[in-house]
């Protein structure tokens, strides 16, 4: 599990409040939970019935740690996780980093797009030059990933013996190799 | 469709008029249910859906009701500049019947849903936990004949493209798919990245944003206790057994859905390849190999099954849905199986099946015969209904 607040390293603290009969809970990493003074050494440190009053009443106010936002909707990655949903096209650049391990659980291993791309969208990049159809399918470094995946897919089809799909694979690497973006 | 008349065969039911409200389409039977096409023995229907979204706003759930309805003003304006693909053999596009969800009554919402024309979740008008509701701006665009091909709007995503084709033809549901894609995206602009695809509201559609489905009917596995077999095979190459109406449903006569889970990082070909060429042929085989040893080692308990089921559809005085349905799928193994009827009368008795399937369901009960029913009555009207519709091809009642 993730940490709430910067949603890029491993939750270790687990927080549960209960005010006015509500329960909520928080999953923070280390350095976010002492930052927010509820690491494990300010836990050590205190008493039990100030531990027992900073888990049941939440504390004393603190600084709001900063979380990943996307700056288009305003979307945090902690609701993100909450909800399952993103809020809209931008939240992708604004949560890239802690959304590319996630895609690659969901995806089996998968990071970068494959596929089919948006014929208007290319047509229009091409007249608009080089930099432009980037725009449309990716610099260098995603064109290279992208490969890289699919090398890695077809290892797996030739160790499990699915020469069918390794074929398609194997076609597939040609396609991009050869420059056709789509290669669907 | 009038359950006590002959059954129309497909091309009949082509050549009707084409229904211009939701509630018409009670009259004709969709393309998934046609019966027809390769391995529909086991394979009822193929589908594929493109799910997309417009770059310049919220997704579906975080926009408000200005935004939502902005979005559905464009892509209707957008479906109707370009229309759909046309079935029944017509060639060419024609404008699809437009449903307005708002301003659909709750029965024709429902009737949709038994369709699959629409989901669950878009024909409530949900968003996320508590979001949303039936007043939100959503709609349909239904091609005709057969609604092939349909583009929903304001579901989870902003559009979710889709096409379906009797029996084993993801191919032709994918080329399709895509043709509506490409003419869509000459009208909106789609939110897309070179790095991640097109960008969908959850990150588990994400990448070519197709989801790659098939209706499969195996009674066979179902009665010798093998689907957690086709389950298990599947999970190994991460692709999911739903039931009947998707995510989270319940089985219903023996139908069961198998698509892929993942869209990033495989293309469109590769994904469908592993779908129709490396687990489709092992499970209509599973089937099969179910339906032939049930024939040669167990054929006196079958022939119970089915012809108490026969006997239950043929003389209940009350039906539920769901025991109309489970009956239905063994009556549909008794004729693939040539153990019900004659040569001449098993190919009317299978289509008959295919109707009852979604005739039986409580809002098409209730639109057939333009009545809101309480659920006893439908018991007793659904009981009716099939007796009526079976009887005069196997001479019971």
């Amino acid at each position: 599990m993730l940490c709430d607040d910067c949603g890029e390293r491993e939750a270790t603290i687990h927080e549960v409040v209960i005010r006015n009969g509500q329960r909520s809970e928080k999953h923070l990493c280390e350095h976010c939970a002492q930052s927010s003074g509820l690491g494990s050494k300010s836990q050590t440190g205190g008493t039990t019935s100030g531990l027992v009053q900073g888990l049941v009443l939440g504390g004393p106010a603190r600084p709001k740690p900063r979380q990943p936002i996307c700056p288009v909707c305003d979307m945090t990655y902690a609701r993100f996780r909450e909800t399952e949903l993103l809020g809209c096209p931008g939240c992708y650049k604004a949560f890239e980093p802690q959304l590319t391990p996630l895609l690659g659980r969901t995806h089996e291993g998968g990071t970068h797009h494959v596929g089919k791309v948006p014929k208007r969208a290319l047509a229009l990049s091409r007249q608009e030059g080089s930099l432009q159809t980037e725009s449309v399918l990716g610099d260098a470094e995603t064109r290279s990933a992208r490969i890289a995946h699919l090398r890695h897919l077809l290892d797996q089809a030739l160790r499990a013996e699915h020469y069918e799909q390794a074929a398609r694979l194997r076609d597939q690497i040609g396609s991009l190799e050869a420059g056709d973006p789509d290669a669907s | 469709m009038d359950a006590g008349s002959p059954s129309p065969s497909p091309d009949d039911a082509h050549r009707q008029e084409a229904p211009d409200t939701a509630r018409g389409l009670v009259r004709v039977t969709p393309e998934w249910l046609r019966g027809e096409g390769e391995s529909s023995d086991v394979v009822l229907s193929s589908r594929v859906r493109l799910a997309r979204n417009i770059a310049s706003f919220p997704f579906s759930h975080e926009a408000d009701r200005a935004a939502r309805a902005e979005i559905l003003s464009r892509v209707h304006a957008a479906v109707g500049a370009v229309g759909l693909p046309s079935g029944g053999g017509r060639v060419g596009l024609t404008a699809p019947l437009w449903i307005d969800l708002v301003d659909a009554t709750k029965l024709e919402r429902q009737l949709l849903v038994e369709r699959l024309a629409v989901s669950r979740q878009l024909a409530k008008g949900r968003y996320g936990r508590d979001g949303g509701g039936t007043d939100e701006p959503r709609g349909v665009a239904l091609s005709l004949p057969g609604e092939r091909a349909g583009v929903l709007v304001n579901e989870e995503d902003h559009l979710r493209i889709q096409s379906v084709r009797s029996g084993l033809a993801l191919n032709e549901a994918l080329k399709e798919a895509d043709a509506i894609d490409d003419a869509m995206e000459s009208k909106l602009d789609f939110a897309y990245s070179p790095r991640f695809g097109y960008l969908t509201a959850c990150p588990t559609n994400v990448g070519t944003g197709a989801r790659f489905g098939v209706m499969l009917h195996l009674p066979g596995l179902r009665i010798t206790g093998e689907v957690e077999k086709v389950r298990r095979a599947a999970a190994d190459i991460s692709l999911a057994v739903r039931g009947f109406h998707g995510e989270g449903s319940e089985t219903l006569g023996d139908l069961y859905q198998l698509s892929n889970q993942t869209t990033l990082g495989k293309s469109e070909s590769v994904l469908l390849g592993e779908l129709a060429d490396d687990i489709l042929p092992n499970v209509i085989g599973y089937e099969r190999r179910a339906r032939q040893q049930l024939l040669e080692n167990r054929r006196p308990f079958l022939e119970d099954l089915v012809y108490r089921a026969l006997g239950v559809l043929l003389h209940a005085r009350l039906l539920t849905a769901e025991e109309a349905m489970q009956q239905l799928s063994l009556l549909r193994l008794g004729c693939d199986l040539a153990i019900i009827g004659d040569s001449a009368q098993r190919p009317g008795l299978r289509r008959a099946v295919h109707e009852l399937f979604l005739t039986c369901q409580p809002a098409h009960l209730q639109q057939s015969i333009g009545e809101v029913l309480g659920q006893d009555k439908r018991r007793e009207v659904r009981a009716t209904m099939v007796r009526d519709c079976l009887s005069p091809i196997l001479g019971g009642g």
